[in-house]
């Protein structure tokens, strides 16, 4: 293999892309594949968020005005599945797929073609999946995590969610295998493991979890199909199962999950604040410690989804305990973060405005999360709004926040045009008003016992929800503005230079802008 | 990390979104027979995947043999498999977490074991239920059945597998040695007693089956041997028409003593169904 190589090294007839449709059926390059996966983020996005304002429509008063309870449920069981497996985990992929070639300073992902099976699976996934809703018995409503024995009572829909899931988890897997196999084995001479931006070093290890824990679901899953449809009992306590045992295996992938939905986010925000606060990372070795660390816990903190499904004592307090533990590694990034911006000299562009959006508001459903820690606490929490609002801080101001924040980060290398940092700004403050508005007085009605997933509430929980609606819609509209100034930018806009951001260190600031079709074709030097 | 100048990326390629749509055919002609439709469009889905797979491993195997792929390549596909691997450890572990899970937790708890209300549950829902593996619950699904003993066909299976795992090493030094015909000879063997082995689990299903009243239905015992063996065999079958394709491709002298990594990528293959078999004989067949 190795004799004939060397005469072999450039096999792309053509430099630049391939005219017409076929160019993003066919290609194989990563900015390409990078660029599909962000913009199908972008659409699921939109049609996740339309079922969450469903839900709010319905939650304006209290009573049922809108819609029926059993569409209700499936929008909720939707929008979750929408969100988690359709927007946050593709858009991450994208951008891995855009970056980490580029930071790294390799030629491409290792595995090209399977990279755009990875990609072109999701929108066949998705139809899969989004079909649901109009068939027999509507769409999946039992809940996103699809708990036994519930799910099982649902109608058509059943086995086309459960195959979906699958579908999806195939390409997660592959895309993960090939995010490893290119940090591995991919980086330009001299980019050795200690000098890998923060963005490759959080994806490596989410691509891991993401391996180790795909499978899990894909088997938890699996054991739903053939309990439903081929006799076996695995959740069933008359033969000896346990539907308890469904929701042990379905969080042994869940709780990793979590993780998987915000690593690469702390790689984002890592690469954004330095360049702001135009000073080096504080703490880099130890960010690449903690984040380690993180990963390693979420394997072993997975029932504190389960506190009051009645497990043993001992159970309690390990799972307890464990969680919060998971505290230390994320205090030492917060903290990082802070001494990064320490006595930097600031500036506060879009990005950096996300960024620290991201810092303040990702660190209260950080806290409210160690509230739900608390066993005997969670107890009185479980299920109910506080919940809701705990898990959207961590993913609307977290996931989300740093997906954008990315975007308007990256968008002039991709493009070669400046965005609007008008309207960038515009779109950061009233996201983030209208998203407190949302989903700060969660915790007021959570905590007064309000339950989740239920379309009606008495009548104290009535003024909150009120509240937490008009928010919604103003979160929810004011996300055309994103998606304005993404479009303007692509069409023109100020020409943006190779380094884009004064601070700005790294690899990808040293190509031009827009970064060519193939951006290195010999390995650059790494300082 | 890579060297300076061996950076290759191949062509585009239309295979992926066939397989695609493949994919698609499958899971939604499969879901559809569950629901009660015909099984039509969940073959072509089948075949498609299979065509697909024919063609785009058959494009791979060209630029191979041409010489297109650089040493790094190679790395990558080997990083690739291995991680793959792990994948499907991890499938499995699910089933095997299962088990355990029923074994040491649900069953005795069933049985009236353990703190909380587990006395009062086996009182009130299953008096008398005392669970002792294998057991079918305490409704007793799928009524009176024989539990599949370790002794016999599925002894002689794990004899066949270890065999099989010493074949498939004699044929890998073979290769070393560029010596094709003993390659090709040995791992004829590997594939023979691979296909052996699958033959002799249908054998032990029908056994179940129609002689032991063990079916997939029969409680707790008989899901967790029919999903284990299941996707086991199934894993098999698929290690077995590998190796049957990498033989092929030795009859061909497609490898050499330096460039054989579709050799060793089936042979890992063929040692993870080897380890998997040893936990299901342990702890489906014997514990």
């Amino acid at each position: 293999m190795s004799a004939a190589s060397a005469e072999h090294h450039d096999h792309d007839d053509h430099h630049g892309p391939a005219p017409g449709l076929t160019r993003w059926l066919y290609t194989t390059n990563h900015k390409d594949i990078g660029t599909l996966y962000l913009l199908f983020s972008l659409l699921m996005f939109f049609i996740g968020g339309g079922m969450a304002l469903i839900i709010r429509a319905e939650l304006f008063q209290p009573g049922l005005q809108l819609v029926d309870p059993l569409f209700f449920n499936s929008m909720t069981t939707m929008h979750a599945l929408v969100m988690i497996f359709g927007v946050v985990m593709p858009a991450f992929v994208g951008l891995a797929n855009w970056m980490i070639p580029m930071m790294i300073g390799a030629p491409d992902m290792a595995l090209p073609r399977l990279n755009n099976w990875s990609f072109w699976i999701m929108p066949f996934a998705f139809t899969l999946l989004l079909s649901t809703l109009f068939m027999e018995g509507g769409g999946p409503a039992g809940g996103w995590t699809l708990y036994a024995p519930l799910s099982l009572q649902g109608g058509d829909s059943f086995a086309f969610v459960i195959f979906s899931i699958h579908f999806m988890g195939i390409s997660s897997v592959m895309g993960s295998i090939n995010i490893v196999a290119t940090i591995f084995n991919m980086r330009a001479p001299g980019m050795t493991l200690m000098k890998m931006p923060l963005f490759v070093w959080t994806w490596l290890i989410t691509a891991f979890l993401l391996i180790a824990v795909m499978p899990v679901l894909a088997g938890a899953v699996t054991m739903l199909l053939t309990d439903r449809f081929f006799d076996t009992s695995f959740f069933s306590a008359a033969g000896g199962g346990d539907p308890v045992m469904y929701q042990h295996i379905f969080w042994f992938f869940g709780h990793p999950e979590v993780y998987i939905l915000i690593l690469p986010a702390f790689g984002i925000v890592s690469s954004i604040i330095p360049t702001f606060a135009r000073k080096p990372l504080f703490g880099y070795a130890s960010m690449v410690y903690a984040t380690a660390s993180i990963a390693f816990l979420s394997f072993i903190v997975w029932a504190h989804h389960m506190f009051t499904v009645g497990m043993p004592l001992a159970g309690e307090m390990f799972f307890m305990f464990a969680t919060m533990m998971i505290s230390v590694p994320t205090g030492v990034k917060v903290f990082n973060w802070i001494a990064t911006m320490w006595r930097g000299s600031m500036t506060f562009e879009t990005p950096m405005l996300f960024a620290v959006g991201f810092l303040v508001m990702f660190t209260i459903g950080g806290l409210s999360g160690l509230m739900l820690a608390i066993t005997p606490a969670d107890i009185q929490y479980h299920d109910t709004y506080f919940v809701v609002a705990h898990f959207h801080y961590v993913l609307v101001p977290g996931a989300i926040y740093s997906i954008m924040a990315a975007t308007y980060y990256w968008l002039p290398k991709w493009t070669g045009n400046m965005y609007d940092e008008k309207w960038g700004k515009i779109h950061f403050w009233v996201s983030t008003i209208f998203l407190n508005v949302l989903f700060f007085p969660m915790h007021f009605v959570g905590l007064a016992g309000m339950p989740r997933r239920i379309p009606d509430y008495s009548m104290q929980f009535a003024d909150w929800n009120a509240v937490a609606t008009i928010g919604a819609f103003g979160f929810g509209f004011s996300q055309l503005i994103f998606v304005y100034v993404v479009f303007k930018c692509m069409k023109g806009g100020e020409k943006a230079t190779d380094e884009v951001w004064e601070g700005a260190d790294g690899l990808e600031w040293t190509v031009p802008s827009p970064a060519p079709y193939h951006t290195f074709e010999t390995p650059p030097p790494i300082r | 990390m890579s060297s300076a100048t061996d950076y290759y990326i191949p062509h585009e390629a239309k295979w992926p979104i066939v397989g695609s749509i493949a994919l698609f055919l499958f899971f939604l002609g499969f879901a559809s027979m569950l629901n009660g439709g015909n099984w039509i469009v969940m073959a072509v889905g089948a075949a498609l995947l299979v065509f697909m797979m024919v063609r785009w491993f058959g494009d791979v195997i060209r630029e191979s043999e041409s010489g297109t792929y650089s040493p790094q390549v190679d790395v990558s596909f080997r990083m690739a498999m291995m991680w793959f691997i792990f994948s499907e450890v991890m499938f499995f572990g699910a089933f095997f977490g299962a088990l355990f899970y029923a074994r040491t937790f649900s069953l005795p708890w069933l049985s009236g074991f353990g703190e909380g209300g587990a006395a009062a549950t086996n009182a009130v829902l299953w008096s008398g239920y005392d669970a002792v593996w294998p057991t079918n619950g305490p409704g007793e699904l799928g009524g009176e059945y024989m539990a599949m003993g370790w002794f016999g066909l599925p002894l002689i299976n794990t004899a066949i597998l270890l065999l099989s795992g010493v074949t498939v090493t004699i044929a890998h030094h073979a290769i070393k040695e560029d010596n094709h015909k003993k390659m090709v000879r040995w791992l004829g063997a590997t594939c023979a007693l691979g296909f052996l082995f699958v033959f002799l689990q249908a054998v032990e299903y029908w056994e179940a089956y129609s002689h032991l009243n063990l079916k997939m239905g029969t409680g707790i015992y008989g899901s967790t041997f029919f999903m284990l063996t299941g996707f086991h065999g199934f894993h098999v079958t698929m290690g077995a028409v590998i190796l049957l394709f990498v033989m092929l491709r030795g009859t061909k002298k497609h490898f050499s003593s330096t460039n054989h990594f579709a050799f060793e990528a089936a042979a890992w293959y063929w040692h993870f169904v080897d380890v998997v078999w040893l936990g299901l004989f342990i702890f489906v067949y014997i514990l």
